[in-house]
C-alpha cells in the first residue's frame, strides 16, 4: 500500500494504493470515489444492469469517473446481492447513494454490511441525509443548490436567483463525502473499526455560503443576490461593480482599499490616461484619500461610469497584460478556451491527456491540485465502459462470473 | 465518545480561510490545532471582512474568524524575532501537520521552509495552499475574492444568457481548495503510515477549482463547444427553473426529468389547459416551448405559498425544493436535526452559531464545543502545557518579544 520507493521517490504518489472501494453511487456521489482513485485506491464502479443512468450526462460522467473500473451487478437480485456482500468482505470502502428504502429493500444497510466486514468504511450519500423526514424525495442539482442556500445568493436582482449553470452540488457533496470517508479511515487505521459515514448534500452546500449564515444569525440580515455587483462593502450601502464587459468578453475588477488597492486604482487611471480615456477629474482623483468602504455612492457611480467604457474597449489579453505589468487587481473572466491556453496551468503541468474513446479527440484532464513532494497523482485509467472490468474484478474477488441479469 | 483524529497535532500559520478551514475540520474531529497569529499582524479576518457584531470591525467580533477557528488553541508569536521563530519551530517539531497559506516563498523567508522543519521532524506533513500553487508565472500575482472564480470559469457560467455574468457568492474556489486540502492532508497521513516519512503538499487553489469545472472543460476539448450560462435551465431536464411564490423573495426550484414526471407534474397542477398540448409529452416538445412553460409555471407558483407548492409537488413525486435564504437555513428542521449549526460560547460574541460538517460518522461524530480563540488567548497555556515551559522560560521569552 502507498507505493513509494526509497528516497529517490520517482514513482507518483499513491497514498491509498492497495485499498479497494466499491462505488455504487449515482451522480450525487461520483466525486467521492474519484478522490479515492486520485490518491491511488482501486475504485470499482458497480453499475446496475443497463449501466449508471448518469452516463447520459457524458462529460460529467467522464470527469468524475475517470480512474475507476466498472462491473455490472444487479444488487436487487439474490445472486447480485450475495456477490456484493462477498466483495464487501474484502473491500475497504463501500460508497453509495441509496435511499433508506433502497438500502432496506436491498438488504445493504450498515447493519448488514458491517456484519460481513466490521472494518469497512461505508459512505451513504443522499440529498438531505439518511435521517431526513422525506428521504425518498427526488432532488437534483437544482434542488440541492436551492435547499442548501447558494441559489439565494446569486443572480441579477430583477430576475429569479440562479444556480451555476454547470451543476456543482454533486461536486461539493462528493468532496465532503471523501473527507468524511478518509476521516473514518484514519480512525479505522488506529482502531481497526469501520464506521458508517452519512452525508447530506444539502449540508454540503454550507461552505459555498462562507459567512452568509452569520449575517443572519449575528445581525439578523439576509444577504441578497446582486448580479455583477458586490454589496455589503460600503457603509452607505452602495454596491460596487465587480464584473465588466470588455471588447471580447468580460473582466473582473473592483476598486479596493489598502495599499495594494490604492496602487491598483492609480495604475488603472494611468493606463486609461495613456490611452486618452481618462477624464480630467479622474486624472487628478485623490486615491490616497479614497476608501471604497466609506466612499459616497455618487463617487462610486462616477468612477464606474468613467471606467466601464474603457474596459469595454480593451480585450481580455490587453487587460491581463496591463494587470500584470501595472499590478492592477483584476483578471479576465475565463472561458474554457481561455483555461485551455492558461500559461499557469500549462507551466505547472496541470493536464493529463487521454484519448476520448467516442470522438477520438484528446481529452485534457485537470490534475495536480495537490502535489506530494512535487509530484501530482496522475490519472490511472480512463472512465470505464459499462462492465468493462467484469471478468477480472470478479476473479480478483474470488467470485464466479455473475450474470448481470 | 472518542475522536477520529485525536492523535493528530496541527500547527497553522497564515490567515483568512484557505489554510485555517482545513485546520478547523481537523479540529472538529479531535485534532489538536494551534493557530499562530501575531499581535502586530492578527488574522486578516479580524481586520476588515464583514460581518462583525454590531456592524463594526473589531478584533474579537469577527464572524469570519469565529466560523473558521472554533476548537483551536490561539497563540501569538512574533516570527520576525529569533525567540518567536524558535518557539514556532518547537511547536512544529512536535506536530504531525503544519498548514500555511502565505504567498509562495514566505515560509522560507521566515526560516520555516519544509526542509528546515522536516529535518528534526521527518514525519512532518506540510500543507501549503495558495492561489496558484507554489510555482509558475502567476505564483506571485495577487488575487482574492472573485478573482479565482473568474479564472476558473465559474463566473462565465453563472447568470443569464442575454446578460453579463453574475458573481458567485464569496471566494468560491478558496472553499473548494479547503476540501481538497483536507483530503490531501488525510491522504498524507495515510502515506506516512506506509513510508514512515512526511511529505510536502503543494495545493493550488485554482487547480482545485478545475476539478469542479472539469465537465465543461472536457466538453470543450472533445467538441470545441463552450458551455454557456443559461439561468436555471438544464441540458437534459425540462422544465427546470426557479419560480416565484405568493410571498415576495420566496422562491422555489422545480425540475422535471422525464416524461413520466411531466405527466405527474401536470396532474399535480390540476391538468391545466396549457399543459394538455400533446407535443409537451416529450422533452423535445417541452424544450421547444420552454419559455412559455416557464411563464405558465410561474403563474401557477406565484398564486401559491411555498409551503403549498412543496406539499403538492412532493406528493406527486416531482423534483421540488425551497430556495432557502440564510434565515430559512437557520430554521430548517433537517439542518437542525443534522446539527449543522452548532451553538458556541465566546467572550466577545456571547454565543454564535458555528458550522459542523455535512457528514456524520456513526462512532466518532464531530465535536464542536469551543468558540474561536481570542487573540493570544492560549499562548501561556500552549507554552506551559504543550511545550512544558517553566514560568521562568515563559517570562524570558515574553520579555524577548517572542509573543508579540
Amino acid at each position: 500500500m502507498g507505493d513509494f520507493t526509497g528516497p529517490d521517490r520517482t514513482l507518483e504518489p499513491r497514498p491509498l494504493g492497495g485499498y479497494r472501494a466499491l462505488d455504487l453511487t449515482g451522480r450525487l456521489g461520483w466525486l467521492c470515489g474519484k478522490v479515492l482513485a486520485d490518491f491511488g485506491a482501486d475504485v470499482i464502479k458497480v453499475e446496475p444492469p443497463g449501466g449508471d443512468p448518469g452516463r447520459a450526462d457524458r462529460y460529467a460522467w467522464l470527469a468524475f469517473n475517470v480512474g475507476k473500473r466498472s462491473i455490472v451487478l444487479d444488487a436487487g437480485a439474490p445472486a447480485g446481492r450475495e456477490a456484493l456482500l462477498q466483495m464487501a468482505r474484502k473491500a475497504d470502502f463501500l460508497i453509495g447513494t441509496f435511499t433508506p428504502v433502497e438500502l432496506s429493500s436491498l438488504g445493504l444497510g450498515w447493519a448488514e454490511v458491517s456484519a460481513v466486514n466490521p472494518a469497512i468504511v461505508m459512505t451513504s450519500i443522499t440529498p438531505y441525509g439518511l435521517d431526513a423526514p422525506d428521504p425518498e424525495a427526488p432532488a437534483s442539482d437544482l434542488e440541492i443548490m436551492a435547499a442548501g442556500g447558494p441559489v439565494s445568493l446569486a443572480g441579477d436582482a430583477d430576475r429569479p436567483p440562479v444556480r451555476v449553470t454547470l451543476p456543482q452540488a454533486a461536486a461539493w457533496t462528493g468532496l465532503q463525502a471523501a473527507a468524511g470517508t478518509l476521516i473514518a479511515h484514519h480512525y479505522r487505521r488506529r482502531t481497526g473499526r469501520g464506521q458508517h459515514v452519512d452525508v447530506s448534500a444539502q449540508a454540503s452546500m454550507m461552505p459555498i455560503l462562507v459567512q452568509a449564515p452569520m449575517w443572519w444569525s449575528m445581525l439578523g440580515q439576509v444577504p441578497r443576490r446582486s448580479g455583477a455587483y458586490l454589496t455589503g462593502r460600503n457603509v452607505h450601502g452602495a454596491p460596487t461593480r465587480n464584473i465588466w464587459r470588455c471588447a471580447d468578453g468580460y473582466v473582473t475588477f473592483a476598486f479596493y482599499g489598502g495599499g495594494a488597492g490604492r496602487h491598483s486604482n492609480r495604475e488603472l487611471t494611468h493606463w486609461m490616461a495613456s490611452r486618452g480615456a481618462a477624464p480630467d477629474w479622474l486624472v487628478t482623483f485623490e486615491w490616497e484619500a479614497f476608501d471604497p468602504a466609506t466612499a459616497a455612492p455618487e463617487t462610486l457611480q462616477r468612477l464606474e461610469a468613467a471606467v466601464a467604457p474603457f474596459f469595454a474597449s480593451v480585450t481580455k489579453r490587453d487587460f491581463e497584460e496591463a494587470c500584470v505589468e501595472r499590478r492592477i487587481l483584476g483578471y479576465a473572466v475565463a472561458t474554457a478556451a481561455d483555461i485551455s491556453e492558461d500559461r499557469q496551468l500549462a507551466t505547472r503541468g496541470s493536464w493529463h491527456e487521454l484519448r476520448d474513446s467516442e470522438t477520438g479527440k484528446p481529452l485534457r484532464y485537470p490534475i495536480g491540485y495537490a502535489r506530494f513532494d512535487g509530484r501530482a497523482p496522475k490519472v490511472s485509467r480512463p472512465a470505464p465502459a459499462c462492465g468493462e472490468h467484469q471478468a477480472e474484478v470478479l476473479a480478483e474477488f474470488g467470485l464466479a462470473e455473475a450474470q448481470p441479469a | 465518545m472518542t475522536a477520529a483524529i485525536a492523535d493528530v497535532k496541527v500547527v497553522e500559520l497564515g490567515g483568512f480561510a484557505a489554510g485555517p478551514m482545513i485546520g478547523k475540520h481537523l479540529a472538529d474531529f479531535g485534532a489538536e490545532v494551534v493557530r499562530i497569529e501575531s499581535r502586530m499582524h492578527p488574522d486578516g479576518f479580524r481586520g476588515n471582512y464583514p460581518p462583525y457584531l454590531d456592524n463594526r470591525p473589531g478584533q474579537e467580533t469577527s464572524a469570519m474568524f469565529a466560523m473558521t477557528n472554533n476548537e483551536k488553541l490561539g497563540i501569538t508569536l512574533n516570527l520576525k524575532s529569533q525567540s518567536g521563530l524558535e518557539v514556532a519551530r518547537r511547536l512544529i517539531g512536535r506536530a504531525d501537520i503544519v498548514i500555511e497559506n502565505f504567498t509562495p516563498g514566505t515560509m522560507a523567508r521566515l526560516g520555516l521552509s519544509y526542509e528546515t522543519l522536516a529535518e528534526p521532524n521527518p514525519g512532518l506533513i506540510m500543507i501549503s495552499t495558495c492561489n496558484q500553487g507554489q510555482s509558475g508565472p502567476r505564483a506571485h500575482r495577487p488575487g482574492f475574492g472573485t478573482h479565482l472564480s473568474a479564472q476558473g470559469g465559474f463566473v462565465n457560467l453563472t447568470g443569464w444568457p442575454d446578460r453579463e455574468p453574475a458573481l458567485l457568492w464569496g471566494p468560491y474556489i478558496d472553499y473548494i481548495a479547503v476540501g481538497y486540502g483536507l483530503v490531501a492532508a488525510l491522504a498524507a497521513l495515510e502515506l506516512r503510515e506506509e513510508t514512515g516519512r512526511g511529505t510536502y503538499v503543494d495545493i493550488s487553489q485554482l487547480e482545485t477549482g478545475m476539478q469542479f469545472v472539469a465537465p465543461a472543460l472536457l466538453e470543450y476539448f472533445a467538441t470545441g463547444v463552450e458551455m454557456q450560462r443559461d439561468g436555471n435551465r438544464d441540458r437534459l431536464a425540462c422544465p427546470h427553473g426557479v419560480y416565484p411564490t405568493a410571498q415576495d423573495e420566496r422562491w422555489c426550484a422545480v425540475s422535471v426529468h422525464d416524461d413520466d414526471e411531466w405527466a405527474a407534474f401536470v396532474t399535480a397542477l390540476g391538468n391545466p389547459e396549457w399543459a394538455q398540448e400533446p407535443t409537451l409529452s416529450t422533452v423535445a416538445g417541452r424544450r421547444a416551448a420552454e419559455a412559455e412553460l416557464d411563464r405558465e409555471i410561474a403563474q401557477w407558483t406565484a398564486a401559491r405559498s411555498r409551503e403549498e407548492i412543496m406539499r403538492t409537488l412532493r406528493a406527486a413525486g416531482v423534483h421540488v425544493a425551497p430556495v432557502n435564504d440564510m434565515a430559512d437555513l437557520h430554521s430548517d428542521p433537517q439542518l437542525a436535526r443534522r446539527k449543522v449549526f452548532r451553538p458556541l460560547d465566546h467572550p466577545a460574541l456571547g454565543s454564535y452559531r458555528g458550522v459542523g460538517p455535512s457528514f456524520e460518522l456513526s462512532e466518532t461524530p464531530a465535536v464542536l464545543v469551543k468558540g474561536a480563540p481570542l487573540l493570544g488567548e492560549h499562548t501561556r497555556y500552549v507554552m506551559k502545557e504543550l511545550l512544558d515551559m517553566t514560568d521562568g522560560e515563559y517570562a524570558r521569552l515574553e520579555s524577548d518579544g517572542a509573543f508579540d
